[in-house]
């Protein structure tokens, strides 16, 4: 017996995500748009696609709660609160980046609103989200820490260690996993013979739960339980987000590991065409706000691009300034 | 003056830093139960199980905690129990916590200090014996601090706790229970600070940890030759005090470069490179260096013995800077 009211998403909440989804897949189409024109450099990873689970979890958050991501971060630090326009000046490398252009596409952070860093190296982010938590704890607040991976993370050692340690501490972390079912080129089936990450963590006692990744609002509901009990104290959890990466590993990829995706499926694996048929359905959400969203967003992309463009390039001497904190 | 060991000095820096400082961490494997050695001994006594926190075998994952704490506003205070072991954690070591700092645009600080031991001596065999430190000495963001002596060890610690940037903190197994008398009022040595070991006119030897007390010995001796040697510690390789070893070679105009790990690629050999670019004039030899063969350090007790530098071969290498052969012959 399900409540018809209950099951309907408060317009405002579905907006919001609609409008933090739209905010990821438009800045990263440019994103790919300006590393393709050599406007935005190095190793570029695109999380097209997989914005439900970063909306979904990050709507949540306080800005005092901490977030670590990992090589395919920009969804991740946009949801948290980072402005555009800085993310974007850091990805051209310049001096008004979030880290003056000394850190790039995969090692963004923006202490300000809470999200402490991405991370290249695959799975090294996992136990600083744990001594985020653990310092959030030894401190008496409810601050919580949340640490994204992908599936690729979990066959490193480091992972189990921290799996371990964070279950062995009760830490108030969430670990969610983007189960996009593939380790950089090479689908999950050729790397590991457990096909869930939450069965991976099982036998530490670890909280968890799989969720269709590509639906925003479950990712949302799902996370919504574990961050209850995680400003109670309890931890850790895992949320599976099982979910579909739409560009290639890296942009570049040529991809030849698999096969271009029909429109009808896109149709079912896109989060923003799901949230908005669901809006539509649901009467929260019209043809004029659709439009509304999604060009307010085209300008803000603009203005960061503008934004990065007209920044200048850090001074040379910038990089042996730095190296050290005084 | 009260006498202590070098291991005291540690634990009690560490106390005195924990009861200063309610962010100061200590986190390792068994640190609760004062480790192998009993530098944390007492600890979780007086600080609880939540600040003295004994981990897992789980290097890499200890060390990324700490560096998250860090992050987070602690200053963790990390134990690996062999340096060999920080192969293990040496992502986190080196791309999150020397880098974070910087890849950040100066947002983050890491204020870890990672503790842990190094050097041969005990038949540890070549998993537990070896000398590591040229590795962290090539990875900027990273401080490195090797203390000779239990006044240095308390003295650089609690500067290293203090230090906003990530120092590993390279220990001696075979100084920890020497005894030395050390003044009451002690204050924090900074880092980046050489010490005159004891002062000399003839040839300067630079050396760390525990070749600072072989190097000395070697100077005793010498000295009953008529050859007056200087003995400088730098005490930490990063940042070096190279001003300190300039200053002497320009007395000296000879220097011997020891420390026990392996010659090839070792930190001596940076160095030479900085003292011949800095004071190539006033050299009046070639520099000699003095470390451990390349080979991994053999466990025969025979073997060791002989593959461990020691006085002796500090002996060597001043007499050759000096141009003089064994037996005082010009």
């Amino acid at each position: 017996m399900t409540d018809p009211a209950a099951a309907r998403l408060d317009g405002d909440v579905g907006l919001g995500l609609l409008r933090t989804m739209w905010r990821i897949r438009l800045f990263e189409e440019r994103v790919g748009q300006l590393t393709r024109g050599d406007e935005v450099h190095g190793l570029v990873h695109l999380s097209i696609g997989q914005e439900g689970v970063a909306a979904g979890v990050c709507s949540q958050l306080r800005l005092d709660d901490v977030v670590y991501s990992g090589h395919r971060a920009h969804g991740h630090a946009i949801a948290k609160g980072a402005p555009l326009h800085r993310i974007m000046a850091e990805l051209m490398g310049r001096s008004d980046g979030l880290c003056q252009g000394l850190g790039g596409s995969m090692h963004l952070v923006d202490v300000e609103h809470g999200f402490l860093g991405a991370t290249g190296v695959v799975g090294g982010n996992v136990p600083l989200a744990l001594g985020s938590a653990l310092a959030g704890r030894l401190l008496g607040g409810d601050q919580v820490a949340v640490v994204f991976f992908g599936d690729g993370a979990v066959q490193g050692g480091i992972f189990i260690e921290s799996v371990n340690l964070a279950t062995l501490w009760r830490l108030p972390v969430i670990l969610v996993c983007e189960n996009n079912g593939f380790a950089e080129f090479t689908p999950r089936s050729a790397h590991t013979n457990v096909e869930r990450v939450s069965d991976v963590v099982a036998p530490y006692g670890v909280v968890r739960e799989t969720v269709d990744g590509n639906d925003v609002v479950a990712v949302r509901d799902a996370f919504a339980r574990f961050l209850e009990n995680a400003r109670e104290g309890e931890g850790p959890m895992l949320l599976e987000c099982l979910t579909h990466r739409l560009r290639g590993h890296y942009e570049g990829d040529p991809e030849r590991y698999r096969e271009a995706l029909a429109a009808e499926e896109w149709q079912q694996l896109d989060p923003i065409l799901r949230l908005q048929r669901r809006g539509v359905n649901e009467r929260w959400l019209d043809e004029e706000a659709t439009v509304r969203i999604e060009q307010g967003t085209r300008d803000e992309v603009d203005e960061a691009v503008r934004f990065g463009r007209e920044s200048p390039f850090p001074p040379v001497a910038l990089a042996t300034e730095l190296v050290y904190a005084s | 003056m009260t006498e202590t060991t070098y291991l005291q000095a540690i634990t009690t820096t560490l106390a005195e830093a924990m009861r200063a400082d309610p962010r100061v961490l200590v986190l390792g494997e068994d640190v609760a139960e004062g480790g192998p050695w009993g530098a944390t001994r007492g600890l979780a006594e007086e600080f609880g199980a939540e600040r003295v926190r004994n981990t897992p075998i789980s290097e890499a994952a200890i060390c990324g905690i700490a560096i998250g704490a860090a992050q987070s506003g602690f200053r963790p205070v990390v134990e690996i129990m062999f340096v060999d072991f920080l192969t293990l954690a040496f992502d986190q070591l080196v791309n999150q916590a020397a880098k974070a700092h910087f890849m950040s645009g100066g947002q983050l600080q890491v204020p870890l200090v990672l503790r842990t031991q190094g050097g041969a001596g005990q038949r540890g065999g070549a998993q537990h014996s070896q000398s590591l430190e040229a590795w962290l000495t090539h990875v900027p963001g990273l401080k490195v601090v090797m203390p000779s002596t239990a006044a240095d060890a308390a003295g650089l610690l609690a500067s290293a706790i203090a230090d906003p940037n990530p120092v590993v903190f390279v220990e001696n197994k075979t100084l920890y229970f020497l005894r030395e008398e050390v003044a009451d009022d002690r204050e924090p040595v900074s880092l980046g600070h050489a010490r005159v070991v004891r002062a000399g006119r003839d040839a300067t030897v630079v050396a760390l940890s525990r070749l600072v007390h072989e190097s000395v010995a070697a100077a005793e001796q010498l000295a009953r030759e008529g050859i007056d040697v200087e003995v400088i510690d730098p005490r930490t390789l990063v940042p070096l005090d190279l001003e300190a070893i300039i200053e002497s070679v320009r007395r000296t105009h000879r220097l011997v470069v020891a420390h026990e790990a392996i010659e090839h690629g070792g930190f001596g050999a940076e160095i030479v490179a900085q003292v011949q670019a800095a004071a190539f004039d006033d050299l009046d030899a070639p520099i000699v260096r003095v470390g451990a063969p390349f080979a991994p350090v053999p466990f025969s007790p025979p073997l060791e013995d002989a593959y461990l530098p020691g006085q002796d071969e500090v002996e060597a290498a001043v007499r050759a800077t000096l141009g003089r052969t064994y037996g005082g012959e010009h």
